[in-house]
């Protein structure tokens, strides 16, 4: 192997230009399949640490009714908050409409503790008492409401009975969140004002768990584990992953080509060499080897390259991040203004064994032909 | 087996398959080669030469017939054990040099000591006496491109040489040298043959290597025609 690899490189490296371009194709491929990569893996983290900051906590109890994708479950999904269990953050959810200038707009009213320490909503703007219902709302939801700090709209409701009451609200805060599902359409009020608009004291749809919350047996309430609530992050983030590696698998398609190209063009052109191999006293089996390590070596030294490169590269992207649209961010997933790529080990040493291994498949693929050469015709160069 | 006798070719044929025929290159050789012969076998083009040194470097089997090079029967033997008798025994010269051009002319050399696993020490020693012996020790870090023929075929020799081989197959090693690297080239060899006592046989139809040779054995047609000894070679 040793010798395999010391005549490898020699022969590779004698090869000039060919082996020049080969490898800086396949270099492109490390860094970028490990760039798009991180991308994903840096989005990824950062949706579910924001997603759990600002909305998951440590896992959820909902009511055993409501289904967060169907808004006709809102009206019944209530229950009595659980007693001795000052570690829930109970939400209290509601449909309600608000009148901006004149217009009507469809909202999610949520009530939630102005004292919770649970989750990152600017809940102490909640806790005013000059104004009699103080609201939260996100960043986009203000700019398609128009809505600023400061404003009051008139907001109407339905209580417990169903009957229809309205009142102001003021804006007493603006939040800046990443996470869309606690922005869009959404209104954040003091829970204790929502229990005493809706006549719904001490209920609420949902419980945030915190750090050290321990499971609760009900029948009323589903427990979500913080991973099975950040499962539908995952796999879209899975899905955005596949969907961008088509541009690396075409890259690294081209790069392999290339190494395949060049091993059936060396083995046409070096048949000689191949003749004079084994006349020196290698047997067909360690030509094979040899000109399948020449072709993972393109990878070897790809990974070199890649390196020297890809490495202050990575370490800037990863600096100062990568910059989203801002249509991007209004996708409906958590996405930040920029996104921070992570280059975790396995990504590196997983896409390294992926390279390396496919150039060797690659490799042999054509060096096969070898074990069944005739020497005398190799010799003669006369193989066809 | 006579201890001076190192290849025994018994009735030995070889041939190709054409259409729905056969064409026979070697029909019914039978002769043998003994230790320290500086001998060669003559023949036009086509009169099976290198097919029968093919055979006799295991680099191609007999049809029928048999072969025994050095002990071994080279029909029988196996892709590793063929491959070694080359690599420790046989040395190979070719007409048309067949260097590794990546290679500098010391690593060509080296080669066949690589594959022997030979020490670092051991192989630059070797190496350097064997370029020593062709004359090039002074170009052992040129390229092949930066030689002429004549330089290139010593470094042919040189390799096939290093391992210091019982036997040396030379396939028209003079064909495309001119006449004074073709009589530098064969000196050398006959210097190595009378010194270090390897066995040379020689493919050839060169007038100038047949001026060399103690034994010529001529081919007609796949069948030895006539094996002359000679003990007066023009060139000696």
């Amino acid at each position: 192997m040793k010798l395999a690899l010391k005549l490898a490189f020699k022969n590779i490296y004698g090869a000039g230009l060919r082996t020049v371009l080969n490898v800086i194709v396949l270099s492109f491929s490390f860094v970028i399949i490990i760039f798009l990569n991180g991308v994903m893996d840096g989005w990824n983290a950062q949706a579910k640490k924001d997603t759990i900051e600002w909305e998951y906590g440590y896992g959820q109890l909902r009511h055993k009714d409501y289904d967060p994708y169907d808004p006709y479950t809102i009206l019944d999904s209530h229950a009595p908050i659980p007693e001795n269990r000052p570690d829930l953050t109970p939400v209290l959810i509601h449909q309600a409409s608000i009148y901006p200038e004149g217009r009507m707009m469809n909202i999610v009213l949520k009530g939630i503790d102005a004292d919770q320490q649970t989750l990152l909503l600017p809940t102490s703007s909640l806790s005013a008492k000059e104004n009699q219902y103080p609201v939260v709302i996100g960043k986009r939801f203000a700019a398609s409401s128009k809505l600023n700090v400061g404003d009051e709209v008139l907001l109407r409701w339905r209580d417990v009975n169903g009957t229809y009451d309205a009142n102001t609200i003021f804006i007493s805060a603006i939040f800046d969140s990443n996470v869309p599902t606690v922005d869009d359409g959404q209104i954040w009020m003091n829970i204790n004002d929502l229990w005493q608009m809706t006549g719904q004291v001490n209920e609420a749809t949902l419980l945030v768990l915190n750090e050290t919350s321990a499971p609760l047996e009900s029948t009323l309430w589903n427990f979500y584990s913080q991973k099975e609530l950040l499962s539908t992050i995952e796999e879209i983030i899975a899905t955005k992953k596949i969907s961008s590696s088509i541009m690396y698998i075409l890259l690294l398609a081209i790069a392999l080509l290339a190494i395949f190209d060049t091993q059936v063009l060396s083995i046409f052109r070096r048949q000689k060499e191949i003749g004079t191999y084994v006349a020196l006293g290698m047997t067909r089996r360690k030509v094979v080897g040899l000109f399948t390590v020449e072709g993972s070596m393109y990878s070897i030294l790809a990974l070199f390259l890649a390196s020297l490169y890809g490495t202050p590269f990575f370490i800037f992207i990863k600096k100062i991040g990568i910059p989203v649209a801002e249509a991007d961010q209004e996708v409906g997933l958590a996405i930040a203004e920029r996104i921070f790529p992570i280059y975790g080990f396995s990504l590196v040493v997983g896409t390294v064994i992926v390279v390396v291994l496919a150039s060797t498949i690659v490799s042999f693929l054509p060096a096969r032909k070898i074990a069944k050469i005739n020497p005398v015709s190799a010799l003669k160069g006369k193989l066809q | 087996m006579d201890k001076n006798l190192i290849i025994e070719l018994q009735d030995l044929s070889k041939s190709y398959p054409v259409a729905d025929d056969s064409f026979f290159a070697l029909k019914n050789v039978t002769t043998q080669f003994f230790k320290g012969e500086f001998s060669g076998i003559v023949g036009p083009s086509g009169s099976g030469k290198t097919t029968l040194l093919n055979i006799i470097g295991s680099l191609d089997q007999p049809t029928t017939g048999s072969a025994t090079v050095l002990g071994r029967d080279i029909s029988n033997l196996s892709h590793q054990s063929s491959a070694d008798l080359r690599n420790y025994h046989i040395g190979f010269i070719f007409q048309v040099f067949n260097l590794l051009p990546v290679y500098t002319v010391f690593e060509n050399v080296e080669f066949a000591l690589l594959l022997q696993k030979k020490s670092s020490s051991e192989r630059k020693k070797a190496v350097m006496q064997a370029l020593e012996w062709v004359g090039l020790a002074d170009k052992a870090s040129k390229k092949p491109n930066k030689l002429s023929g004549g330089e290139s075929q010593r470094v042919a020799i040189a390799r096939a040489m290093v391992k210091k081989p019982e036997l040396l197959l030379a396939d028209e090693p003079t064909a495309n040298l001119d006449a004074e690297n073709a009589h530098g080239i064969l000196k050398t060899m006959k210097t190595l043959n009378r010194e270090l006592g390897t066995s040379f046989i020689f493919s050839t139809h060169d007038e100038k290597v047949m001026g060399y040779l103690n034994r010529i054995i001529h081919l007609r047609d796949g069948r030895i025609e006539n094996d002359e000894e000679i003990t007066n070679p023009k060139f000696a």
